[in-house]
């Protein structure tokens, strides 16, 4: 988990498209610039995560997996 | 002459004037493609659990992408708008359904269970035993509940809109439906917003 984020987001265990709801929750509480850091366990979220910050502008500053684990980092827009 | 004639000065260059309009142009249009909203429309026809699904996600999902969305609840469908929701699955006629045990070791689980239509028809609370099992199958997975669906596209602003000529034709009552409902429309009232969605779709 980065721990450098302004937030974490556990979304483990969550399937489609509960990772990228959650996220989106997360991420209208936090202002202009601050990261939020999702681990997810759905290998569906891989795509989805780039997706979704395409279209909705934020920044996904990384996109890594580590130990069948998914670890986003996206900054708000 | 035509009327660009009269306006152009005659020495001008038309060639210099189009390649003028075309960059002109696509600014104009990535301006306006970059200030569009997006916008999905739904029409929800089934009443099952497993149907129940793809209204929702797809809904949930649009409006966390920024979308407009609205979503058309008419027949079945609108069992989805209950209080109450008790949705059941059925497995008869339905030849492509999995029957898979949700519990037990993994050879088991892994058991595609060919269960025969006469059966299936002929078993007292078949439905109610598929129903649990695929609750069950929904929640080992960790898919969300269709309550939790739809709490979100509530608090997101997705318009849940109620066919009513259906609440007549099944007499339901309208105390039995979610007060989120943002409209008891018809057809002729989903069709033109239907119209100007970006995507459309019949589930």
């Amino acid at each position: 988990m980065n721990t450098h984020a302004t937030q974490t987001l556990d979304a483990r265990g969550m399937n489609c498209p509960l990772p990228i709801l959650r996220t989106k929750k997360a991420l209208s509480a936090m202002s202009s610039g601050e990261t939020l850091a999702i681990t997810s366990t759905d290998p569906g979220s891989f795509k989805d995560m780039q997706a979704f910050c395409k279209q909705t502008g934020n920044e996904l500053l990384s996109s890594n997996q580590e130990q069948g684990e998914f670890v986003y980092v996206v900054r708000k827009s | 002459m035509g009327k660009l004639d009269i306006i152009l000065p005659e020495n001008l260059d038309k060639s210099i004037f189009d390649q003028w309009f075309d960059e002109r142009f696509e600014t104009r249009m990535a301006e306006r493609a970059a200030a569009h909203v997006p916008s999905l429309a739904i029409i929800a026809t089934k009443g099952t659990l497993d149907w129940a699904y793809p209204p929702f996600i797809l809904a949930s999902t649009a409006s966390a992408l920024g979308w407009d969305v609205s979503v058309f609840f008419t027949f079945y469908g609108l069992e989805l708008l209950k209080k109450d929701l008790h949705l059941e699955i059925s497995p008869l006629g339905n030849p492509s359904m999995p029957m898979k045990m949700p519990f037990g070791p993994q050879w088991f689980k892994d058991i595609n269970w060919k269960i025969p239509n006469l059966v299936m028809a002929g078993m007292p609370g078949f439905e109610k035993m598929a129903t649990g099992l695929m609750q069950q199958t929904v929640k080992n997975n960790g898919v969300a509940s269709i309550e939790e669906l739809r709490s979100i596209c509530i608090e997101s602003d997705v318009k849940l809109v109620a066919c009513q000529m259906t609440v007549e034709l099944f007499g339901h009552s309208h105390d039995a439906f979610i007060p989120e409902i943002t409209d008891w429309i018809g057809a002729a009232s989903f069709l033109p917003v239907a119209q100007k969605s970006d995507v459309c779709l019949f589930i």
